[in-house]
């Protein structure tokens, strides 16, 4: 990065902390700060949408969506979220492999063999030609939708509490007005619901910023990783010789985690009190 | 092989005992059953003690946290924020590294040599992880609900010349745990949910040694196939929780018999725990 950083081993005290900081190691170490901000921009959104899917679909009268959406909705209830996140994204793999492998594969062999899954080299995701980024992306996007799955179920949870909390005379006025069922739903049910919906929402939230360390288990190279990675112990064969410095980067990390959740709880309570003026609710103050 | 061999070969192979090696070949459904049941020994060993050890360390940091002494409001608040700010996961890591660090031959204390490797292996070092993070999340639980127990019986107390721990043990504890105790059958869940990620945190499996979860992965790995050993997994689980929701409605009824009617069933709501 600097121009005396050519020979480190010359180096001492802050010359050689700031130019080993800023080491190309280093440097995707804080890209991968990146990455987990980047997971939690895009899981959000996508779980929320999940949530609400699984929310209605368990009010809805078709009876197997009904089911169907309970049984998402309670399995988080029995089920730890860790056994999710190792379990979906090997599950989506093997899924899409064998989807194109049914479509792309000429031989009829089976695909699993014992203990082995064996698709042939034009079904393979990512093909084995295809760049490192691209199994990277990859990685994330099983990642991706591994917590949405999670937190869609939550979500899903908390929305279905905060549809049924929404006062019935509401409802009731609407229907009144000769509104339809649908139209029930989407101009008073689905507005009115988010006030009820966001303290739910906003531990989701923490919890959700709280669950990015567990990109790690799926393979991510994420920020425990490069902790791990650059923290070990190196001896004088590299650039930059150090004893095992793990604990001062985990403590690093831990920083990095209590200012997130820090500021998310401040900007929550701001929201909450924001969006419960002019409501009929208790408000501000349930942000916890 | 039979299964009922299979049984008493490894429905005690967590804790050390019965056959030593795992199976490496033909993984039959009946050894994936009994290996994963029985690393939900671990599973419920540190869920029980952590629950057991945290329950008393969160009501003194919810008395600490209540408490005018800056003193004791200041530690127990910090030590709430820095456990409920961060990730479990990141915890453990932390608590691993930092062990690791102890002297290996032994920390001397006034003489005597206290070994500490024992201190890294997760049986020990996962605990005390574990019962910290509950401690935190529990208190916050038991500080709000101490704050929302009625004036009225406290004054009640006051008139009957009561104070102090007579007080807070007959009046003001009983009310705040029936009112701490929905919520704080979430946190129950959360935590023996979360004694999962023991095993795949730095902790390493001694021989081999691993929870519900350990096991389920490595017959995953193994057979290349998430289908058989994770839903097993998963059905154990959501039997020990629905024990485990029966058993803290027991507590919850209890708690409530002098309110006939306000039995409210226990509802898992993870919206407001964690």
């Amino acid at each position: 990065m600097f121009s005396y950083c050519t020979d480190p081993s010359s180096l001492e005290g802050l010359a050689w902390l700031s130019c080993y900081l800023t080491s190309g190691t280093h440097l995707l170490f804080y890209g991968s700060f990146g990455t987990v901000l980047l997971l939690l921009a895009i899981t959000a959104p996508v779980a929320l949408l999940f949530g609400f899917g699984g929310a209605m679909a368990s009010r809805s009268r078709v009876a197997p969506l009904r089911w169907f959406g309970k049984i998402y909705t309670s399995m988080v209830r029995g089920i730890p979220d860790i056994l999710f996140f190792l379990f979906v994204p090997i599950a989506l793999d093997q899924g899409f492999e064998w989807l194109r492998a049914k479509m792309l594969c000429e031989s009829d062999a089976p695909i699993r063999q014992g203990n082995d899954f064996v698709v042939c080299a034009a079904a393979k995701l990512p093909l084995s030609t295809s760049p490192p980024w691209v199994h990277d992306a990859y990685g994330i996007f099983l990642a991706v939708i591994a917590f949405s799955v999670v937190f869609g179920a939550f979500a899903a949870n908390v929305l279905y509490g905060a549809m049924q909390a929404v006062p019935h005379s509401q409802l009731e006025t609407a229907e009144a007005y000769g509104m339809t069922q649908r139209q029930v739903t989407r101009r008073v049910l689905i507005p009115q619901m988010w006030t009820y919906a966001l303290p739910g929402l906003s531990n989701l939230w923490m919890i959700l910023i709280k669950a990015t360390p567990l990109l790690f288990l799926l393979g991510v190279e994420d920020i425990v990783y490069w902790a791990r990675e650059l923290g070990g112990s190196k001896t004088s064969a590299f650039t930059y010789p150090h004893p095992d410095w793990r604990l001062y980067y985990f403590l690093g990390i831990l920083v990095f985690y209590l200012l997130m959740t820090f500021i998310s709880e401040r900007v929550l309570a701001r929201v909450t009190r924001r969006l419960s003026r002019g409501q009929a609710t208790m408000g501000a103050g349930v942000s916890a | 092989m039979t299964c009922a061999q299979t049984i008493t070969d490894y429905a005690l192979r967590s804790i050390g005992m019965g056959e030593r090696l795992l199976p490496r070949a033909d993984y039959t459904l009946c050894q994936q059953f009994t290996l994963i049941g029985s690393g939900l020994i671990w599973n419920l060993y540190f869920a029980f003690l952590a629950l057991a050890f945290g329950f008393v360390l969160a009501n003194g940091l919810a008395v600490a946290k209540a408490s005018r002494h800056p003193w004791a409001r200041g530690p127990a608040n910090a030590f709430i924020f820095v456990f409920r700010g961060s990730p479990l996961f990141i915890q453990f890591f932390i608590a691993y590294e930092a062990l690791v660090l102890l002297p290996r031959a032994g920390v001397d204390i006034l003489g005597i040599t206290v070994q500490t490797s024992w201190m890294t292996r997760a049986w020990a070092g996962g605990l005390f992880v574990l019962i910290l993070n509950t401690a935190a999340y529990s208190a916050q639980i038991f500080h709000g609900a101490l704050m929302s127990v009625p004036k009225g019986d406290v004054e009640a107390a006051d008139a009957y010349g009561m104070t102090g721990w007579t007080r807070f043990r007959r009046i003001i504890w009983p009310t705040m745990m029936r009112l701490a105790w929905p919520s704080y059958t979430n946190e129950a869940i959360f935590l023996f949910h979360a004694t999962t990620l023991v095993y795949f945190s730095g902790f390493p499996a001694f021989q081999q040694r691993g929870d519900a979860l350990y096991y389920a992965s490595y017959f995953a790995d193994k057979t290349f196939n998430p289908f058989v050993a994770y839903p097993i997994a998963a059905a154990y689980f959501v039997a020990a929780t629905l024990a485990l929701i029966w058993l803290f409605g027991r507590v919850n009824r209890r708690l409530n018999r002098h309110l006939p009617g306000q039995v409210r069933r226990v509802k898992y709501r993870p919206q407001i725990v964690r």
